[in-house]
């Protein structure tokens, strides 16, 4: 039981990492409908921030944190208005294409500044390096941190998206972008915004992934990026809340196989589960069925 | 009418025979050394790859990312059969079954997920390849894990590559011309409308997924008998980009767009070996580029045929006949 709990905790850890970045897939597949295959390198780009802010300018963990989240929204806006404005009208795969090779363009260009090998985050001091004991439950501190950031940053997400006049323009373009056009909607400023809420996001995670596994390297964006696009259309591609449940669920199976069974076959459990998912139930959990019209 | 035809098969007889002679004389003086035979035998491997591909996603219109899964099998088969029994006809079965396991793969995976439509069938191919690659990986006693397999016998030549990748052009060109191939075609028009014509869209987009897959299990089974080395690394999803990258970069709905594709894909690669740091930032860039400035691919859908010769010598006669 007890080692239930403390694989459930490091579950929800790992789970708020996949619940951040899934959103931001979430989000731009539900107003451009694309896999935007660009935002697992964004996430990455957050943790090299982060690590840039911590080591070289010797700043503490938030600062760092707002910094890489303000540079991550910088290059997805760049890459949005840089690499898919021009395609807008242009078929899916044309665009799905052109974010392939602005992730190769992400990954390699860091490769060539930062160099391919593995670095590692600077050893954390004071409140990080505690840790809460709860009888035989071990809770550190990182962990607390990072749920908490996580749950602010998803509240905060929520009253965006929820109360204010632009989060109302994503909800109207994200289901008709011409009839919201013609209500006198700046498509590609709400566009733009979705970009750099999604990036915000996974900046956060990448910085927060630092902290928490200690190394980074510039193609440490791939398998996260795809389990968290596992999360968002587990959950119900295009939908908030779904993606935040899909990136915990994910998260805690993960922890679990790899706690329970043999490691090696924790992603492929997450892939057969997605395979299912979208088999019994393809629009993802909390999706509704639409029907296609002639 | 048939006179044409006949000398249309009599020109392409010519110029197949032509240029596998050619090539093969070029290997004979040395000037095609080896490097440059593996540049060549990656270009064949990559259009049975980017034909098969384009059956799928170009002309039947389904979205697929796990091509490279595919392509493990009919590599590790090969691979296994031929370690065993390393003789050409022991090649030859490793190839086949290779090509047959694959596709019964194909068809079992496809008749479940072929039901979802767009990019959630993106999700499930991609998640299906995945899945292949961590058993491939988990079969240490067969497969020998991630150190993968050494010393494979080498078979592959000129001359069997010629041979593969001409069978897989012809055999599905000449699909997609066969009333299957119109029935494919239709599906990826409108689904509803093929559907309402009494086309069983079911039955033909996993009939276009099996003979995709099986292609594929003959690029894999030549991959692991050319490069005598797989691992399960090599078919990650980035081979499956790599392939779909071929195909729309060609224009997808055309063979000879996937062939020229395949084909410049590879001599520029062997190029920018040159700058091996920033090759792939090249790579990416330039794949940016062309999707912006020409989002159908170099071909469209178009294809080259010996009309578009006869149509050009024609427009030429007529303009001097101006003159």
């Amino acid at each position: 039981m007890e080692q239930l709990l403390q694989q459930a905790i490091n579950g929800i850890s790992l789970g708020s990492i996949y619940a951040l970045i899934a959103l931001g897939y979430t989000m731009v597949y539900g107003i451009i409908k694309l896999i935007n295959f660009a935002h697992s390198d964004v996430y990455m780009l957050g943790a090299y921030f982060g690590y840039v802010c911590m080591t070289s300018f010797k700043l503490d963990f938030l600062p760092s944190l707002l910094i890489s989240m303000i540079l991550c929204t910088l290059t997805g806006v760049i890459v949005e208005k840089v690499a898919y404005k021009p395609l807008r009208n242009a078929t899916r795969i044309a665009v799905l294409i052109t974010a392939i090779g602005v992730s190769l363009f992400i990954e390699y260009v860091t490769m060539a500044i930062a160099g391919a090998n593995v670095r590692s985050y600077p050893p954390q001091k004071g409140l990080f390096a505690q840790s809460v004991n709860l009888g035989n439950i071990n809770i550190t501190m990182q962990q607390i941190i990072i749920v908490s950031i996580t749950i602010i940053l998803m509240v905060l997400l929520q009253f965006i998206v929820k109360k204010t006049r632009i989060g109302k323009a994503m909800r109207a373009v994200s289901i008709d972008s011409d009839a919201a056009e013609l209500m006198g909607i700046n498509v590609n400023t709400t566009i733009s915004f979705t970009f750099a809420l999604g990036s915000a996001l996974a900046g956060a995670a990448g910085i927060m992934v630092g902290i928490y596994y200690n190394s980074i390297n510039p193609l440490m964006g791939m398998l996260p990026g795809l389990k968290a696009f596992v999360a968002a259309v587990f959950g119900g591609i295009g939908i908030i809340p779904g993606a935040m449940i899909g990136g915990y669920f994910i998260g805690i199976v993960e922890v679990l196989v790899s706690g329970y069974s043999n490691s090696m076959y924790r992603d492929g459990v997450v892939f057969a589960i997605l395979i299912l998912v979208l088999i019994l139930k393809p629009a993802g959990l909390l999706g509704k069925n639409t029907r296609e019209k002639v | 009418m048939k006179k044409t035809a006949k000398s249309n098969l009599a020109i392409k007889l010519v110029s197949l025979v032509s240029t596998f002679a050619i090539i093969q004389l070029l290997i004979y003086l040395d000037i095609i050394n080896d490097y440059l035979q593996a540049t060549l035998a990656t270009i064949c491997i990559n259009i049975i790859l980017a034909v098969s591909l384009n059956l799928i996603t170009g002309f039947t219109g389904q979205f697929s990312l796990g091509h490279a899964g595919f392509m493990s099998i009919g590599a590790y088969t090969c691979a296994l059969i031929t370690l065993r029994n390393p003789t050409i006809p022991g090649f030859i079965l490793g190839v086949l079954s290779g090509a047959v396991a694959a596709a019964l793969v194909g068809a079992i995976v496809g008749l479940p997920t072929l039901r979802l439509r767009g990019d959630y069938l993106a999700i499930a191919t991609l998640g299906m390849s995945e899945i292949i690659r961590i058993v491939f990986l988990n079969l240490d006693e067969i497969t020998n894990g991630a150190a993968g397999l050494q010393d494979i016998p080498q078979f592959t030549n000129w001359m069997w590559l010629f041979i593969y990748t001409t069978g897989t052009v012809l055999i599905i060109s000449n699909f997609i011309k066969s009333s299957h191939g119109r029935a494919c075609i239709s599906i990826r028009e409108d689904e509803i409308a093929a559907e309402a014509m009494g086309i069983s869209s079911t039955k033909y987009k996993v009939t276009a997924f099996t003979i995709g897959a099986f292609f594929a299990g003959i690029a894999g089974a030549l991959y692991a008998s050319t490069f005598n080395f797989i691992d399960p690394k090599i078919f990650g999803f980035s081979k499956s980009i790599d392939v779909l990258v071929i195909v729309v970069l060609g224009g997808l709905g055309s063979i000879s767009g996937s062939i020229i594709a395949a084909v410049l894909l590879g001599i520029i690669t062997t190029y920018l070996q040159a700058f091996a740091n920033i090759q792939m930032i090249l790579y990416s860039v330039l794949l940016i580029i062309i999707m912006i400035f020409r989002p159908q691919g170099l071909m469209g859908s178009k294809e080259i045929s010996l009309s578009v010769f006869s149509k050009l010598g024609d427009s030429l006669k007529s303009k001097k006949g101006r003159v």
